[in-house]
């Protein structure tokens, strides 16, 4: 460990002057900038950015408040308190919008959640080595792919005009274009979630598995517990802190439901099913240039968002689990 | 979580291939999980692999064979590189895979130097401001500034239209600054602080001492950059008006998503191949155009593989 007042970087050429008010144990905050400003400096570059790119954005946001028009500039916009607000609450498009991504949410807790579990559980079990490989160099690949490049695969598989249109054309059945059926697109955007991205979510679920003590199962096998018991009392506690986290993050996500995904298929499908609060942001507010309305509702799912992260993590501690952040 | 956690990857690449043995223990496997396993693996592995299959197979194809499969083209016949040719022989495809090619260059050169830099300057404990600056970076998790400030922003730095608007405002992933720094805070201390006693300075350290011992973090984070800078189309659909600026993603969503006709002529795709080859058909012309689009993924993809498990899951797990 350094110690504070150790100075060695070759930078320092003159002993520093006596600091006049020291706290015990603490050197004077000048000497440390003098010993660390090479650090700071190297720092500099990302803090400038995310001041700029992030958190400047972030208190742009007054726009929701205001009657903006960009030929006027945010500090002369006239302030409209929540009038942006209480229009949006009385839009039926928002409502329908939010309805939307909290089922379609929902929908993909339930049905693509536990996936990666099995899958981790199975791939656990295989044996042979070689398999294992091939399977997990497989099914890691596409989370590296883009969401153009995901749809456009699945167009041409399910499409209009895809393998399984053509085929069953070919075999005298009708067509079926399952990209654009408003009412399966809740199935469509969580099959292309599960195959874009279980396998991924896979590898956090591995990793746990291999800290299990294998001498636990032994154990268990010993005391006569078969292979159900020794996955329910030895495989799922062990697994029981990832999943928890992995749970709070996704409900703190819970407003959030693949942003590129859905604005690359929401005109094939129909606003209906596939308006989502974030596409009804771009949509509404961006395209039609009503950018103090998309601001606030960009700002309702921001800010829903973070009490969903803080509610969560909070439950995560009460419930006894290490949860995604903590105070010290 | 234990900070020795291995991903069972890390061991199945790094010992000895072959199978593990069943532990005497443990039961016979029964009749279904001896027959199911196999056909679930076999399963999982086509829904991933034959979409891809079936695109290749098809961009490679003549007309005759896409007209005999009725399209799109499942068993392979008299194949053609003529829709390659084509697609690169000039036009919106070949410039765009040029763009995109220099925005993943030069984002990811950019990227990973801040990042390094930034990882370096916040792992030294005790370092002044360390935390509050920590803080900043970490905070950005927790809120995103939302899209339409976002554009306003970048529409007022003067930015519409440039590639700086693809490489700036996307330059940090907090995730992958969080991995680095706490790979090199796992770097021992005796051995930074003995460089500095021979005279080094921080970017010494940084250079000589840190970096070598880190190229696994560093090659996963800037591989991970790469393919973000690589895959990203969401801001060059916001902030790109002009469309002959357009990435590879742009044009794959605009004739393949949203099937518009590819333009053909000088301007579009080259009618004609040349070499003696005939004309590709369209839809060769097409899921070439997909191609081109996964084969950068696939040709980094064994790299991330071979380092990930090591430098990423470790370190993220370690925290």
């Amino acid at each position: 460990m350094t110690t504070v007042d150790e100075v060695t970087t070759p930078t320092e050429q003159e002993p520093a002057p006596a600091p006049p008010r020291r706290r015990p144990g603490r050197p004077n905050w000048r000497l440390r900038l003098r010993r660390d400003w090479p650090l700071l400096l190297m720092v500099t570059p990302v803090i400038v950015l995310l001041l700029i790119f992030h958190y400047l954005p972030t208190l742009g946001n007054v726009i929701a408040f205001q009657d903006y028009s960009p030929y006027v500039g945010i500090r002369d916009s006239e302030f409209i308190g929540l009038a942006n607000f209480s229009r949006l609450f009385s839009e039926g498009a928002f409502w329908s919008a939010l309805a939307n991504t909290l089922t379609i949410t929902t929908f993909q807790l339930v049905f693509f959640f536990p996936i990666p579990i099995l899958l981790a559980l199975l791939l656990n079990s295989v044996l042979s080595v070689r398999i294992r490989t091939i399977i997990q160099g497989v099914v890691y690949l596409p989370h590296f792919f883009s969401w153009v490049l995901v749809v456009s695969l699945f167009q041409q598989m399910i499409g209009g005009a895809g393998l399984l249109a053509q085929s069953l054309r070919s075999h005298g059945f009708h067509a079926v274009d399952l990209m654009t059926k408003p009412d399966s697109f809740i199935l469509l955007v969580t099959f292309q979630a599960v195959w874009k991205d279980a396998g991924w979510g896979m590898i956090v679920f591995l990793a746990a598995l291999s800290t299990i003590n294998p001498a636990l199962y032994e154990a268990a096998a010993a005391d006569g517990a078969n292979r159900w018991r020794r996955l329910w009392h030895i495989t799922l506690p062990g697994l029981r802190p990832v999943i928890v986290l992995l749970l709070i993050l996704r409900l703190g996500d819970a407003l959030t439901v693949g942003f590129e995904q859905f604005i690359l298929q929401r005109n094939a499908v129909g606003a209906d099913a596939a308006e989502v609060l974030d596409t009804y942001v771009y949509f509404e507010g961006l395209l039609s240039g009503d950018f103090g309305y998309g601001a606030a509702a960009g700002l309702f799912k921001g800010v829903v968002g973070l009490v969903l992260v803080l509610v969560a993590n909070k439950f995560a501690h009460l419930v006894g689990e290490q949860g995604v952040y903590s105070r010290s | 979580m234990s900070s020795h956690a291995v991903n069972p990857a890390a061991a199945a690449t790094t010992g000895p291939p072959g199978r593990a043995e069943r532990p005497v223990w443990e039961e016979e496997p029964t009749r279904i999980s001896r027959v199911g396993k196999p056909v679930v693996l076999a399963i999982v592995f086509l829904i991933i692999a034959f979409p891809l299959y079936v695109v290749v197979v098809t961009s490679l194809s003549s007309t005759e064979a896409v007209t005999r499969a009725g399209g799109l083209v499942v068993v392979p016949r008299d194949l053609t590189v003529a829709a390659y040719v084509q697609l690169l022989s000039g036009g919106v495809v070949t410039r765009a895979l040029v763009i995109s090619t220099a925005i993943t260059a030069v984002g990811t050169a950019f990227s990973l130097l801040i990042t390094m830099l930034a990882a370096y300057g916040l792992s030294r404990p005790g370092s002044l401001w360390h935390r509050p600056l920590l803080f900043v970076v970490l905070l950005t998790f927790l809120f995103g500034p939302g899209i339409i400030p976002s554009y306003l922003l970048v529409n007022s730095l003067g930015l519409i239209d440039s590639y700086g608007s693809l490489i700036l405002p996307t330059a940090i992933s907090a995730f992958n600054l969080i991995v680095m720094r706490a790979f090199f805070m796992g770097i021992p201390n005796e051995l930074i602080d003995s460089a500095r006693i021979d005279g080094a300075g921080e970017f010494a350290v940084l250079t000589r001492i840190v970096m070598p011992l880190s190229k696994a973090v560093v090659a996963v984070v800037g591989l991970f950059y790469a393919v973000g800078y690589w895959n990203a189309f969401f801001n060059a659909m916001l902030y790109l008006n002009d469309n002959t600026k357009w990435p590879l993603q742009l044009v794959l969503r605009t004739y393949i998503v949203q099937q518009q006709a590819l333009p053909s002529g000088a301007g579009g795709v080259t009618a004609s191949p040349g070499l003696g080859l005939t004309p590709a058909p369209s839809l060769a012309i097409k899921m070439a155009i997909v191609v081109l689009a996964v084969v950068p993924v696939l040709l980094v993809y064994p790299f991330i593989q071979k380092h990930f498990t090591k430098g990423v899951i470790v370190g993220a797990v370690k925290g």
